[in-house]
Protein backbone atom coordinates (compact mmCIF):
# COMPACT_ATOMS: atom_id res chain seq x y z
CA UNK A 1 0.00 0.00 0.00
CA UNK A 2 1.17 3.41 -0.93
CA UNK A 3 1.72 5.73 1.91
CA UNK A 4 -0.04 8.94 1.73
CA UNK A 5 1.22 12.37 2.81
CA UNK A 6 -0.20 13.81 5.67
CA UNK A 7 -2.47 16.81 6.27
CA UNK A 8 -0.26 17.82 9.11
CA UNK A 9 2.81 17.30 7.64
CA UNK A 10 2.06 19.43 4.31
CA UNK A 11 0.89 22.62 6.31
CA UNK A 12 3.66 22.71 9.25
CA UNK A 13 5.92 24.48 6.85
CA UNK A 14 4.67 28.18 6.76
CA UNK A 15 5.74 28.77 2.81
CA UNK A 16 2.76 26.01 2.21
CA UNK A 17 0.60 27.81 4.46
CA UNK A 18 1.41 30.99 2.86
CA UNK A 19 0.51 29.59 -0.27
CA UNK A 20 -2.52 28.27 0.62
CA UNK A 21 -3.93 31.36 1.98
CA UNK A 22 -2.93 32.91 -1.41
CA UNK A 23 -4.41 30.76 -3.54
CA UNK A 24 -7.42 30.67 -1.01
CA UNK A 25 -8.10 33.73 -2.64
CA UNK A 26 -7.75 33.19 -6.04
CA UNK A 27 -6.65 30.22 -8.33
CA UNK A 28 -2.53 30.87 -9.63
CA UNK A 29 -0.10 29.61 -11.74
CA UNK A 30 3.28 28.22 -10.71
CA UNK A 31 5.19 31.09 -11.89
CA UNK A 32 2.22 33.46 -10.44
CA UNK A 33 2.86 31.40 -7.00
CA UNK A 34 6.73 31.74 -6.97
CA UNK A 35 6.58 35.69 -7.74
CA UNK A 36 5.31 36.28 -4.28
CA UNK A 37 7.85 34.43 -2.42
CA UNK A 38 12.05 34.50 -1.99
CA UNK A 39 12.41 31.15 -2.66
CA UNK A 40 13.27 29.21 -6.47
CA UNK A 41 10.50 28.42 -8.59
CA UNK A 42 11.85 24.74 -8.03
CA UNK A 43 11.47 25.00 -4.17
CA UNK A 44 7.79 26.77 -4.51
CA UNK A 45 7.14 23.60 -7.10
CA UNK A 46 8.14 20.85 -4.67
CA UNK A 47 5.66 22.65 -2.10
CA UNK A 48 2.83 22.35 -4.36
CA UNK A 49 3.63 19.17 -5.14
CA UNK A 50 3.24 18.35 -1.62
CA UNK A 51 -0.01 20.09 -1.41
CA UNK A 52 -0.95 18.58 -4.12
CA UNK A 53 -0.35 14.87 -3.00
CA UNK A 54 -2.45 15.05 -0.07
CA UNK A 55 -5.13 16.51 -1.91
CA UNK A 56 -5.24 19.78 -0.11
CA UNK A 57 -4.28 21.67 -3.79
CA UNK A 58 -5.61 20.62 -7.20
CA UNK A 59 -4.78 21.56 -10.44
CA UNK A 60 -6.97 22.78 -13.67
CA UNK A 61 -5.41 23.33 -17.12
CA UNK A 62 -6.47 26.36 -18.68
CA UNK A 63 -5.40 26.76 -22.16
CA UNK A 64 -1.43 25.85 -21.80
CA UNK A 65 -1.42 27.51 -18.13
CA UNK A 66 -1.82 25.03 -15.52
CA UNK A 67 -3.87 26.85 -12.13
CA UNK A 68 -3.52 25.70 -8.96
CA UNK A 69 -6.43 26.30 -6.14
CA UNK A 70 -7.37 24.83 -2.93
CA UNK A 71 -9.60 21.64 -2.63
CA UNK A 72 -12.04 23.14 -0.20
CA UNK A 73 -13.43 19.96 0.20
CA UNK A 74 -10.65 18.76 1.96
CA UNK A 75 -10.15 21.62 3.90
CA UNK A 76 -13.90 20.78 5.35
CA UNK A 77 -12.69 17.19 5.62
CA UNK A 78 -10.44 17.98 7.91
CA UNK A 79 -12.21 20.46 9.85
CA UNK A 80 -14.51 18.03 10.11
CA UNK A 81 -12.77 15.50 11.89
CA UNK A 82 -11.46 18.21 14.54
CA UNK A 83 -15.50 18.74 15.65
CA UNK A 84 -16.36 15.38 15.66
CA UNK A 85 -13.30 14.54 17.81
CA UNK A 86 -14.18 17.43 20.07
CA UNK A 87 -17.94 16.07 20.21
CA UNK A 88 -16.89 12.50 20.59
CA UNK A 89 -14.66 13.87 23.81
CA UNK A 90 -17.34 15.91 25.00
CA UNK A 91 -19.67 13.05 25.10
CA UNK A 92 -17.66 10.69 26.75
CA UNK A 93 -16.98 13.44 29.55
CA UNK A 94 -20.79 14.30 30.36
CA UNK A 95 -21.06 10.39 30.41
CA UNK A 96 -18.25 10.41 33.29
CA UNK A 97 -20.12 13.72 34.53
CA UNK A 98 -23.01 11.07 35.42
CA UNK A 99 -20.95 8.18 36.46
CA UNK A 100 -19.17 10.50 39.01
CA UNK A 101 -22.56 11.78 40.15
CA UNK A 102 -23.76 8.28 41.17
CA UNK A 103 -20.16 7.17 42.60
CA UNK A 104 -20.81 10.11 44.78
CA UNK A 105 -24.19 9.24 45.57
CA UNK A 106 -23.38 5.57 46.57
CA UNK A 107 -20.62 6.77 48.96
CA UNK A 108 -23.02 8.95 51.27
CA UNK B 1 -23.82 23.02 37.92
CA UNK B 2 -22.10 21.57 35.29
CA UNK B 3 -21.95 24.83 32.77
CA UNK B 4 -19.29 26.29 35.40
CA UNK B 5 -17.29 23.79 34.46
CA UNK B 6 -14.02 24.03 32.50
CA UNK B 7 -13.70 22.43 28.99
CA UNK B 8 -10.84 23.88 26.52
CA UNK B 9 -10.22 22.18 23.32
CA UNK B 10 -7.59 23.24 21.17
CA UNK B 11 -5.20 21.85 18.31
CA UNK B 12 -2.23 22.85 16.76
CA UNK B 13 -2.09 21.09 13.69
CA UNK B 14 1.37 21.77 12.93
CA UNK B 15 2.77 19.78 15.72
CA UNK B 16 -0.41 17.25 15.51
CA UNK B 17 -1.48 17.80 19.20
CA UNK B 18 -4.69 18.43 20.82
CA UNK B 19 -4.68 20.03 24.16
CA UNK B 20 -7.96 19.14 26.40
CA UNK B 21 -8.60 20.67 29.54
CA UNK B 22 -11.81 19.28 31.75
CA UNK B 23 -13.18 20.00 34.72
CA UNK B 24 -14.79 17.40 37.14
CA UNK B 25 -17.47 18.08 40.03
CA UNK B 26 -15.69 15.29 42.19
CA UNK B 27 -12.29 14.72 44.06
CA UNK B 28 -9.03 14.08 42.54
CA UNK B 29 -8.98 10.20 43.79
CA UNK B 30 -12.09 9.31 42.11
CA UNK B 31 -11.80 10.95 38.66
CA UNK B 32 -8.19 9.10 38.75
CA UNK B 33 -10.00 6.02 39.78
CA UNK B 34 -12.45 6.65 36.63
CA UNK B 35 -9.61 6.75 34.42
CA UNK B 36 -7.95 4.22 35.99
CA UNK B 37 -10.06 1.69 36.67
CA UNK B 38 -11.64 -0.67 34.19
CA UNK B 39 -15.10 -1.10 35.59
CA UNK B 40 -15.54 2.64 36.03
CA UNK B 41 -13.82 3.29 32.38
CA UNK B 42 -16.27 0.69 30.91
CA UNK B 43 -19.30 2.59 32.21
CA UNK B 44 -18.39 6.06 30.29
CA UNK B 45 -15.55 5.54 27.59
CA UNK B 46 -17.35 4.59 25.06
CA UNK B 47 -19.86 7.98 23.74
CA UNK B 48 -23.21 6.55 23.19
CA UNK B 49 -24.45 4.33 21.49
CA UNK B 50 -21.12 2.73 21.58
CA UNK B 51 -19.93 0.98 24.40
CA UNK B 52 -16.59 -0.09 25.72
CA UNK B 53 -15.90 -3.97 26.50
CA UNK B 54 -12.91 -3.89 28.41
CA UNK B 55 -11.29 -7.37 27.24
CA UNK B 56 -8.11 -7.20 29.60
CA UNK B 57 -6.51 -4.03 32.05
CA UNK B 58 -3.66 -3.88 34.24
CA UNK B 59 -2.72 -0.26 35.26
CA UNK B 60 0.44 -0.54 35.33
CA UNK B 61 4.09 0.83 33.39
CA UNK B 62 4.81 -1.42 30.81
CA UNK B 63 1.42 -3.14 30.79
CA UNK B 64 -2.11 -2.80 28.86
CA UNK B 65 -5.80 -2.16 28.35
CA UNK B 66 -7.19 -3.86 25.86
CA UNK B 67 -10.59 -2.78 24.78
CA UNK B 68 -13.26 -2.55 22.47
CA UNK B 69 -15.82 0.30 21.51
CA UNK B 70 -18.89 -1.94 20.64
CA UNK B 71 -21.64 -0.48 18.31
CA UNK B 72 -25.48 -0.87 18.43
CA UNK B 73 -24.91 -3.56 15.54
CA UNK B 74 -22.58 -5.09 17.99
CA UNK B 75 -19.61 -4.76 15.61
CA UNK B 76 -16.22 -4.47 17.80
CA UNK B 77 -13.61 -2.00 17.37
CA UNK B 78 -10.99 -2.85 19.03
CA UNK B 79 -8.20 -0.70 20.74
CA UNK B 80 -4.45 -0.97 22.56
CA UNK B 81 -3.20 1.38 25.42
CA UNK B 82 0.27 0.92 26.64
CA UNK B 83 1.03 2.55 29.97
CA UNK B 84 4.18 3.99 29.46
CA UNK B 85 4.70 6.35 32.41
CA UNK B 86 2.57 6.26 36.31
CA UNK B 87 2.92 9.07 39.05
CA UNK B 88 -0.59 7.82 40.98
CA UNK B 89 -3.11 10.58 41.61
CA UNK B 90 -1.15 13.25 39.12
CA UNK B 91 -0.23 12.00 36.07
CA UNK B 92 -0.48 9.01 33.30
CA UNK B 93 1.36 8.29 29.75
CA UNK B 94 0.05 5.88 27.28
CA UNK B 95 0.45 5.17 23.89
CA UNK B 96 -3.27 4.42 22.32
CA UNK B 97 -3.71 2.55 18.99
CA UNK B 98 -6.20 0.77 17.07
CA UNK B 99 -5.67 -3.15 17.18
CA UNK B 100 -7.39 -6.11 15.33
CA UNK B 101 -9.13 -8.71 18.02
CA UNK B 102 -6.00 -10.62 18.63
CA UNK B 103 -3.94 -7.73 20.20
CA UNK B 104 -2.07 -6.94 16.76
CA UNK B 105 -1.85 -2.95 17.15
CA UNK B 106 -2.13 -0.85 13.94
CA UNK B 107 0.64 1.76 14.65
CA UNK B 108 1.14 4.59 14.56
CA UNK B 109 -0.77 5.67 17.60
CA UNK B 110 -0.70 8.50 19.71
CA UNK B 111 0.80 9.44 22.71
CA UNK B 112 -1.89 10.86 25.60
CA UNK B 113 -0.90 12.41 28.31
CA UNK B 114 -2.82 12.69 31.49
CA UNK B 115 -2.55 15.49 34.25
CA UNK B 116 -4.72 15.87 36.90
CA UNK B 117 -5.28 18.50 39.95
CA UNK B 118 -7.61 19.35 42.62
CA UNK B 119 -8.52 22.88 43.50
CA UNK B 120 -11.49 23.15 46.12
CA UNK B 121 -13.37 19.63 45.13
CA UNK B 122 -12.76 20.50 41.86
CA UNK B 123 -10.50 17.75 39.42
CA UNK B 124 -8.86 19.32 36.32
CA UNK B 125 -7.49 16.65 33.69
CA UNK B 126 -5.66 18.13 31.46
CA UNK B 127 -4.71 15.85 28.56
CA UNK B 128 -2.04 16.48 25.61
CA UNK B 129 -2.64 13.45 22.58
CA UNK B 130 0.26 13.74 20.02
CA UNK B 131 1.11 12.26 16.67
CA UNK B 132 -2.52 11.52 15.29
CA UNK B 133 -1.96 10.94 11.61
CA UNK B 134 -4.28 11.75 9.18
CA UNK B 135 -4.92 8.15 8.07
CA UNK B 136 -6.17 7.31 12.45
CA UNK B 137 -8.18 10.27 12.59
CA UNK B 138 -10.01 9.02 8.85
CA UNK B 139 -10.43 5.48 11.25
CA UNK B 140 -12.19 7.35 13.76
CA UNK B 141 -14.27 8.93 10.85
CA UNK B 142 -15.14 5.51 9.59
CA UNK B 143 -15.68 3.79 13.18
CA UNK B 144 -19.20 5.78 12.53
CA UNK B 145 -18.70 8.74 15.59
CA UNK B 146 -21.36 10.60 13.41
CA UNK B 147 -24.37 11.10 15.42
CA UNK B 148 -25.55 14.72 16.25
CA UNK B 149 -22.36 16.38 14.93
CA UNK B 150 -22.97 19.46 13.44
CA UNK B 151 -20.11 20.78 11.37
CA UNK B 152 -18.94 24.40 11.49
CA UNK B 153 -17.48 25.37 8.90
CA UNK B 154 -14.43 28.16 9.77
CA UNK B 155 -12.52 30.34 7.56
CA UNK B 156 -9.72 28.89 6.17
CA UNK B 157 -7.06 31.39 7.90
CA UNK B 158 -8.84 29.90 11.31
CA UNK B 159 -8.34 26.12 10.16
CA UNK B 160 -4.93 26.88 9.29
CA UNK B 161 -3.65 28.65 11.81
CA UNK B 162 -5.17 27.33 14.62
Amino acid sequence: MKTRRDVFQAIADPTRRAILLLIAAQAMTPNAIAEEFHSSRQAVSKHIQILTECELVKQQQKGREIYYHINSNKMKEFDKWIAQFKNTLETQFNQLDKVLLTMKNNKK
Amino acid sequence: MRNNLLFDFTVDKTTKTVFINREFAAGLSMVWDAFTKQEILDQWWAPKPFSSKTKFMDFKVGERRFYAMVSPEGQEYWSLQKYTSISPKTNFKMLNAFADKDENPDLPGSDWDLSFSEQNGTTKVSITIKNESLARMEKMIEMGFKEGITMTLNSLEKILMA
